[in-house]
């Protein structure tokens, strides 16, 4: 029997959802017939809108998808002012304050206690700017990611911007691929990184070379949700940029066609390829899905790649003066000899310009922040700014000329280009504070953790990048098993109290040689994780071999059998205000938190609706 | 009149009737999904629900905070259906999934 969502799917889904969004906006929330409520909410994900959790009902999440991270100049402008507007919720985040915009791990923007009321004033002016919230949640293509620093990268392989760009042009709003059984991730990666991450995607694109010839390698069926992370696997299959599109579009064919409609929780790509291996998606594909003969795979770069690859040293500042230099003599050809782990830091672009890249803690910043920086990247760069799968920030197209001033700003204080590694290495998702599958508080919990270790903690001097990832439920939206320390939501007993805890896992990165994370410890009380990565670092520095980074540590103690030994859970000074099932809460950081207390759902204006019992 | 019951955002809610009910994070308290008497478990996700009788159930999975055990689970009571409307059991109550050998 199909699920209900199919049926709605089969309904009405896609671009037609539109007018009855703004029909519903414009008459208000409650037009919204209240047994189809269920429906429409799933609906308007499509249109980037996700109802907001318990306690907070008529208060929607708003993504907006910005292709390969890229914000045209005069972009984040816009995205500050709406935030500004509409963004205000009836209740403030004691970190970051009223109005706020979240980075996402897939280099898109996320706002949050969006009326619907507002939703037409707020896609008219995106849509001037050429923003769109289209597909940004829903079964469908989501925003296509990659190389943050694709067509500027000074080392990059093949240009991937052209190719990102194009799939989105093709595949957003597109009434073939509109209603697929999942949603659809794609990644395209040109550089000799890796940073595109390709293998926790639906779809990957990787650079390859066949016959003196550039182009990508392709692979299918990547994904971290649910307990059942999967690397995206090789269908040897090698294209030319110019037939991606083709490519592209046989594979989300084929998965439109064959992907599991029944059971929403087999219907991501990665369970389609566990049942048919990769031989049999190839030859699907060749035999209904393009017309053009596949080529075989080609000669691919993973063997270099860098980018979170656990690596010890890299570089934050490439300036020719600068700190310590990443690309040695000896580096061969155009090939970067440190190469990145993310792109904080000064780095020269292909033109002789400079990209910086700051650090933004759990990827969240104040609105007044987020124009500020708007401001500066008008002032010394081009304008333009593209987000990171760190939840990161860079400032584009800076001149060498222009970078001490730059450097010099304040703003640049807080959102450092050279920061403390636990700063650094900072990823969280939304967490209780809006999230319905949550399961404990992970943004404002992260940036405390960090701060604490900032403080507490001294890594091995020659060990300046270490990711601790936070992820509410095993969804995994902070992408928790490829970091070295992952942290995921669970409740324990502590004192005879139910508090929020956390899993620890360790060892996660990709690279040439991925691993997703080993779960460790279970149920840690949340305060007593600070405690436990203090000592595990400990641990680190006394037990490793010369030279040994962290995940090739983890996986000698490993194999010997000692990782259990590693954690050691323990309070210290760290103070944890989130320790009382905060998903209890309307909202966490509210002073009268409880259910009760709930001002939603709201009219337009914020004023409470009378509940109907 | 028959209400609708079913899953929602991907097994963060029972919602019934429209609205959304139980879901995702609560603690419940389960027998025969462990070896603990008792379990204390976390729901991490709801993966079906239907109507039996008076009796709505959900499928989920999650994990008893007490041994650690993660499990999938059969149909476990969430709410009753009285005279058309629903009523949530007590979250305190001692819950048997649907279907176990024993009665309560
Ligand atoms: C209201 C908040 C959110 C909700 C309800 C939500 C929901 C979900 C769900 C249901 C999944 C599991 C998908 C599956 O089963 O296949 C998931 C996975 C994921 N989401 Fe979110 N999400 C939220 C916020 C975010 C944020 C802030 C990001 C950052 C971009 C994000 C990015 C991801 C990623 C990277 C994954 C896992 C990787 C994968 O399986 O492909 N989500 N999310
Ligand atoms: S990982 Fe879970 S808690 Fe965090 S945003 Fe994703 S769905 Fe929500």
């Amino acid at each position: 029997m199909p699920t209900d969502v199919e049926r709605w799917k089969s309904e009405t889904y896609g671009n037609e959802i539109r007018e009855h969004l703004l029909e519903f906006a414009e008459q208000g929330w409650e037009s919204i017939p209240e047994d189809e409520r269920d429906a429409w909410f799933e609906r308007f994900k499509w249109w980037g809108l996700y109802h907001q959790r318990a306690g907070q009902e008529s208060y929607f999440m708003m993504r907006i998808g910005t292709p390969n991270g890229v914000l045209e100049p005069g972009q984040l402008h816009v995205v500050a002012d709406i935030a500004d507007e509409y963004a205000r919720g009836p209740a403030e985040n004691p970190e970051f304050g009223a109005a706020y915009c979240d980075w996402t791990t897939r280099q898109s923007i996320q706002l949050h206690w969006i009326r619907l009321e507002d939703v037409p004033e707020i896609f008219e002016r995106l849509e001037a700017n050429g923003l769109s919230t289209q597909q940004a949640c829903g079964d469908s293509w989501r925003n296509v990611v990659g190389c943050p620093v694709a067509g500027k990268d000074r080392h990059e392989f093949v240009d991937a911007l052209p190719v990102a760009m194009d799939l989105h042009e093709t595949f957003k709003g597109n009434d073939d691929h509109t209603n697929l059984p999942r949603k659809w991730k794609v990644s395209v990666t040109g550089c000799r990184e890796g940073c595109g991450q390709g293998d926790i995607n639906d779809l990957a694109f990787e650079p390859a070379e066949k016959d003196g010839r550039r182009g990508f390698n392709v692979r299918v069926g990547g994904g971290l949700a649910r307990n059942e992370p999967r690397l995206a696997r090789d269908i040897d299959v090698f294209v030319e940029p110019d037939a991606v599109e083709a490519v592209a579009g046989g594979l989300s064919a084929l998965f439109r066609e064959y992907g599991d409609r029944e059971d929403r929780y087999a219907a991501r790509s990665k369970f389609l390829v566990d049942e048919w291996g990769a031989d049999e998606v190839r030859r699907v594909l060749q035999a209904e899905f393009v017309d053009r003969e596949l080529e075989t795979a080609g000669e691919d770069l993973r063997e270099e790649y860098t980018y979170n690859a656990g690596r010890v040293g890299s570089g934050t500042d490439d300036r020719p003066a600068g700190g310590h230099d990443d690309h040695p003599a000896d580096g061969h050809g155009d090939r970067p000899a440190g190469g990145h782990n993310d792109h904080v830091g000064v780095h020269e672009q292909a033109d002789g310009n400079y990209y910086v890249g700051v650090n933004v803690l759990v990827g969240r910043m104040g609105v007044e922040d987020v124009r500020e920086l708007a401001d500066l990247a008008a002032e010394y760069g081009s304008g333009e700014v593209r987000l990171t799968q760190r939840q990161n920030v860079l400032v584009t197209d800076v001149p060498e000329s222009e970078l001490d001033a730059l450097l010099a700003e304040p703003l640049l204080e807080d959102y450092s280009p050279d920061p403390n590694p636990f700063m650094r290495g900072s990823i969280a998702c939304t967490g209780t504070e809006f999230c319905s599958l949550s399961i404990v508080e992970t943004k404002n919990r992260q940036v405390r953790y960090a701060r604490w270790l900032a403080e507490n903690v001294d890594l091995p001097a020659d060990v300046s990048e270490f990711h601790v990832h936070l992820s509410g439920c095993t969804a995994s939206c902070a992408q928790p098993q490829i970091a070295d320390v992952s942290l995921r939501g669970m409740k324990t007993r502590k004192d005879g109290e139910p508090v929020e805890a956390l899993d620890i896992g360790l060892g996660g990165g990709l690279g040439a040689d991925p691993r997703f994370a080993e779960w460790v410890e279970q149920r840690v009380p949340a305060d007593e994780v600070p405690g436990a990565i203090a000592t595990l670092i400990d641990r680190f520095r006394e037990r490793r071999e010369d030279g040994e980074g962290f995940r090739a540590f983890i996986e000698r103690t490993e194999s010997e059998g000692d990782l259990e030994t590693l954690i050691e859970p323990s309070e210290t000074s760290y103070e944890d205000p989130y320790m009382h099932n905060t998903k209890t809460t309307w909202y966490p950081y509210a002073d009268e938190d409880g259910m009760d207390a709930s001002p939603a759902p709201a009219r337009a204006d914020g004023t409470p609706l009378a509940g109907d019992d | 009149m028959a209400l609708s019951v079913r899953t929602l955002d991907d097994g963060a809610w029972v919602s019934v009737a429209d609205e959304r009910r139980t879901g995702a994070s609560e603690l419940w308290r389960v027998t025969g999904v462990c070896g603990c008497p008792i379990a204390e478990f976390v729901v991490e996700g709801v993966t079906d629900v239907a109507v039996d009788g008076r009796t709505v159930a959900a499928e989920t999975y999650g994990r008893c905070i007490t041994c650690g055990r993660s499990t999938t689970t059969g149909p476990i009571p969430v709410g009753r259906v009285l005279e058309g409307r629903y009523e949530p059991i007590d979250r305190n109550a001692v819950r048997r999934p649907v279907g176990a050998s024993s009665t309560v």
